[in-house]
């Protein structure tokens, strides 16, 4: 306790963020045995009543939703990684192939663009170019006399749209870890292979993809975790009742049901599962990348 | 072209080139469409085909939309939490970093395991919902700043970048007697200002673009953001919002306004981040490297 009373300063200085942690982070984790219990909005969260597992009772066997947000979860998120994911590595490839630096510095600066406007202002772009009537996709595709392609309107198109227009936003931020490490891969390691009759794609193989594992490696744990995500921004500003079939995720339905709704111990009770199973998730790839060499996140 | 470059390599340079092109001018294409829309009639505006140019320029768009009382109150409440709480985070975030920048500090791993732990669960969104709505936060223009105080990844930024700064600048002003208040604001602070020029965009940035709590602890039209009224406009298709706007000249049609408000709400970002992106790109490369 002394030493409290001699650095009281500093503990000055730190307790907002104390407090702060304390009522934001940890304070929601009171409301999570809504999960358990049945909300009566009369009697608040301390006085409703336990029905223990009954939510996730209902959830797992009797509810007709809860398969298909799940699957459509896993599915999207599926989608977003296996060509999301790949997306930024190839762009750093590709730009550090290119020679003429002030193109490159420009085009790297465009690419960035998207990353820093929101889903609304996205989605508003994004409803104007693939209007059926009016936008320029589907005037190049009638224009080769196809019919016009509902790309936000219509089921088959949708989760497509959705991965596409995700990778038009990120790939450029994303490039930019991957770029880092690229250029941080040693000059020497190409200049030998070079002399030992390396040719580009060997070099690629055997230098490059070697020397940037550790940070696919990190960066794929970090988008593991996130799985059960699959992009509620992006889909509650696209989505729309024609396409809930395909679309509706986890966090798009607990929030229409639960906040739109009011039912708040259901959807709490799928938002706990969500949370557990995403630091499940996390944790085992952590482990099984740490197992096959690679350094982890942990 | 180098001349050092075999004719192998300028072929796969040139392809290259080409793919970046055509990558740029889809990135950027968007925005052009949207820029055109903004400025055309409405006749033209619906015409199907590639929109470059309109071949007759109408502000009449923006005149309508600046006319309406939503966007104001969002550029309103946008700016706001974008100054202040870019303010108030970068305060309480330098104030807490410092501390734990500190190797002496007692208990210091305590406290940040007790920081860092908060990124691997959450409460959820009903329980996080319900106590800003326990707090008395709803429709009040702070829930946009209080529960976005801090952000743990800038905090680990600013910590490991005053653990960085020599001790003897410190030591030397605790022999003139200052305390660790004073030594923070006046000495610490001051050499930080790249970091915390990086820290505080991010936020900037965050701030200008949210549009989720405002959509859900937020009912009073006064006090909505930029973002969400954005919202309201394209994606929700609310007609009174329309309606109110277009009232006056029929010819006005929907699409026209609806690009004028996104042109509206995007243009600061456009023209700002290019001066800005060298704090954003190191930020995140400092950040992932030590993380």
């Amino acid at each position: 306790m002394k030493l409290y009373y001699k650095y009281r300063y500093m503990f000055y200085l730190l307790l907002p963020a104390i407090v702060w942690y304390g009522i934001f982070s940890y304070g929601p984790l009171y409301g999570i045995q809504l999960a358990f219990k049945d909300f009566r909005i009369m009697e608040g969260i301390s006085g409703s009543p336990w029905i223990g597992l009954d939510h996730f009772r209902t959830i797992f066997q009797a509810s007709n939703d809860f398969p298909n947000i799940l699957k459509n979860t896993i599915v999207i998120s599926f989608y977003h990684i296996a060509f999301g994911f790949p997306a930024p590595i190839l762009l750093a490839l590709l730009f550090n192939e290119l020679r003429f630096k002030l193109f490159k510095r420009v085009a790297q600066t465009i690419s960035y663009l998207p990353h820093f406007l929101s889903w609304v202002v996205l989605s508003g772009l994004l409803i104007a170019i693939l209007s059926p009537s009016s936008g320029i996709v589907n005037a190049i595709i009638t224009f080769f006399g196809f019919e016009p392609i509902y790309f936000l309107g219509g089921k088959q198109y949708f989760r497509f749209t959705l991965v596409v227009s995700a990778i038009w936003k990120e790939i450029g931020w994303g490039s930019i870890i991957y770029l880092a490490a690229l250029a941080s891969v040693d000059p020497h390691l190409y200049e030998s292979a070079v002399v030992d009759g390396a040719g580009r794609w060997k070099q690629m193989l055997h230098i490059t993809l070697p020397m940037i594992m550790p940070t696919i490696a990190i960066m794929f744990i970090l988008r593991i975790g996130g799985i059960l995500d699959a992009g509620f921004d992006q889909i509650l500003n696209l989505y729309n009742p024609v396409v809930f079939g395909v679309a509706d995720i986890i966090d798009t339905y607990i929030y229409r049901v639960g906040i739109g709704q009011l039912q708040y111990g259901i959807t709490t009770a799928i938002g706990l599962f969500k949370n557990v199973i995403a630091l499940a998730l996390v944790l085992g790839t952590n482990y099984i990348i740490k197992k096959a060499g690679q350094e982890g996140l942990i | 072209m180098l001349p050092s470059m075999t004719s192998g390599e300028k072929i796969f340079q040139w392809f290259a080139v080409i793919l970046v092109v055509m990558m740029s001018f889809a990135m950027v294409y968007p925005f052009i469409h949207i820029a055109s829309i903004s400025l055309s009639t409405p006749a033209e505006a619906l015409r199907p085909g590639i929109h470059l140019f309109p071949l007759e320029v109408s502000f009449d768009a923006y005149r309508e939309a600046m006319q309406s009382n939503g966007i104001w109150y969002g550029f309103q409440n946008t700016i706001f939490r974008t100054t202040v709480g870019t303010a108030l985070t970068l305060i309480v975030m330098s104030m807490a970093a410092y501390p734990l920048s500190k190797k002496y500090l007692p208990d210091r791993s305590f406290y940040m395991m007790f920081i860092i732990l908060t990124m691997f669960f959450s409460g959820g969104l009903i329980p996080t919902y319900l106590l800003v709505k326990g707090l008395g936060l709803f429709d009040s223009r702070w829930v946009y700043i209080v529960p976005t105080l801090f952000n743990t990844f800038s905090l680990i930024i600013l910590r490991n970048f005053f653990m960085s700064i020599p001790g003897e600048l410190e030591d030397s002003a605790k022999m003139d007697g200052a305390n660790d208040i004073r030594i923070l604001f006046s000495i610490v602070i001051p050499l930080s200002k790249p970091i915390l020029a990086t820290v505080g965009l991010w936020s900037a940035v965050m701030h200008w673009n949210a549009w989720f709590d405002a959509l859900i602890y937020v009912q009073d039209q006064t006090k909505i953001v930029l973002q969400v009224f954005i919202r309201r406009l394209v994606i929700e298709n609310q007609q009174q919002e329309l309606m109110r706007i277009i009232d006056q000249q029929k010819s006005l049609n929907a699409e026209t306004v609806k690009a004028a408000v996104l042109m509206v709400a995007t243009l600061p970002i456009l023209l700002v981040y290019p001066f800005l992106q060298k704090y954003f790109i190191k930020g995140i490369l400092v950040g992932s490297l030590k993380g």
